[in-house]
């Protein structure tokens, strides 16, 4: 990946950094304008932004909130604990990986001590913040319908959490309340750059991690010896926006799924063994034999699982790739707390 | 609480309206879906203080309730040694 935008959230600090002052010793703070300007780029860019300060969390909030910017900002972490914890709290939150957050504070001893504890997150001086909408790391090559809504996506993961968090109920009751539409795809001309997006910012639930340029992609659609799906989930809460990229490359009668991935924002949706399911039912059809490719990396464990509990086995195994077979016998039903619609291959 | 109690109180969610038996074939079952696998993974981790790795990952280990008690104590087993 290189140089590609990896980054997904800026964190930031408050007193000196978000405005110019000390809230505890003046409530008259006022607020740095050029930095409410960089927060606001950065979230058409579809970069999310939190906070990490050692403050009053009243207090703080309640400033955020008339100065009107409190909704930029995911999971604050407002307290008087060490930031390497804030951090890594906000990792945890949203679910993403520490390497791909951005640390701005004006302190070089909590830069220091973020530094220290995560030495993957960039810690920015907040005095220097200069060019920082010209760095490679926060410039997505393609801004895309979901990542122009993806802070709302979020805040609307953060409903559903809480909710589910209060569902006493079995989880696939909690499922069925959230009346999910998934829809299965063939991957139009629009729907590239998103695909190409999700293969470059998918790394837990990710099968191979290979990626594909937006070229690439372009032929493999009109290719007949690749099957290119993406995948849309919306429920009642809203969207959660294109979340999934499969990909099949058909050669004779053997068919290989290359690629399985899913947004993080759907763990817990059951969307991987829905996915598997699709993949096992269309091979039957077509009577062809199924592989699948697995790349194992630190991350993609669950993956793993979800290939081994859908019943494939290991066929061949070189070092890191694993190649799983399946023989296309007990192929579950789709699971009933979801709507599934599929578009014919075009 | 002993393992097995730990272990059937959380397959209880996945299989409310059934009394599972300790060596009755979950997968025999066709509830077992990746929500399961994961949900089931991230249960065992949690609250075992163990980590599954990818070669662990044999239906086998996770087939029975007793199939996940025996799994867990061989995992703690080569924790403590």
């Amino acid at each position: 990946m290189g140089k590609e935008q990896k980054i997904k959230c800026v964190v930031w600090d408050l007193d000196n950094t978000l405005w110019d002052g000390v809230i505890l010793e003046d409530s008259n703070v006022v607020l740095k304008q050029d930095v409410v300007e960089i927060i606001k780029k950065l979230d058409e860019r579809g970069i999310l932004h939190s906070i990490a300060s050692k403050n009053e969390p009243s207090l703080a909030m309640s400033k955020l909130e008339e100065f009107g910017i409190s909704e930029y900002f995911l999971y604050p972490q407002i307290n008087w604990n060490p930031k390497s914890e804030s951090i890594k709290n906000i990792a945890k939150s949203i679910n993403i990986g520490i390497d791909t957050l951005v640390f701005v504070d004006d302190q070089p001893f909590e830069r220091e001590e973020v530094n220290f504890v995560h030495p993957e997150v960039l810690c920015i001086d907040a005095l220097n913040l200069e060019g920082v909408l010209d760095m490679p790391e926060l410039k997505p090559k393609f801004i895309t319908e979901d990542s122009k809504i993806r802070r709302q996506m979020y805040m609307n993961d953060i409903k559903r959490n809480n909710i589910e968090e209060n569902f006493s109920g079995p989880h696939e009751e909690f499922l069925a309340s959230l009346n999910m539409k998934v829809t299965i795809a063939p991957v139009q001309e629009n729907d590239l750059q998103r695909v190409e997006e999700l293969t470059v910012r998918t790394h837990q639930l990710n099968t191979t991690g290979y990626t594909y340029s937006y070229e690439e992609l372009d032929v493999m659609r009109h290719s007949d010896r690749h099957k290119l799906f993406v995948v849309g989930l919306d429920d009642k809460y809203g969207t959660y926006g294109k979340v999934g990229v499969v990909m099949l490359e058909c050669v004779e009668d053997v068919w290989t799924v290359k690629l399985l991935l899913m947004s993080c924002r759907v763990m817990s949706r059951g969307i991987g063994s829905l996915l598997i399911n699709y993949i096992l039912k269309l091979a039957k059809e077509n009577n062809v034999k199924l592989m699948a490719e697995f790349v194992k990396t630190d991350r993609n464990k669950m993956m793993y699982a979800t290939y081994k509990f859908a019943g494939f086995t290991e066929y061949s195994v070189e070092g890191d790739k694993v190649v799983f077979e399946h023989n296309l016998s007990n192929i579950q039903d789709f699971p009933e707390y979801v709507h599934i619609k599929t578009l014919e291959t075009v | 609480m002993e393992i097995a109690q730990k272990v059937s109180g959380f397959l209880t969610r996945f299989f409310r309206k059934y009394e599972l038996g300790r060596d009755e074939d979950i997968f025999s079952l066709g509830f077992v879906n990746s929500l399961f696998a994961t949900q089931l993974i991230m249960f065992l981790e949690k609250e075992f203080d163990i980590t599954v790795e990818p070669e662990d990952m044999d239906l086998n280990n996770f087939r029975t309730i007793n199939a996940i008690v025996e799994f867990v104590e061989r995992k703690k087993v080569a924790i403590n040694n």
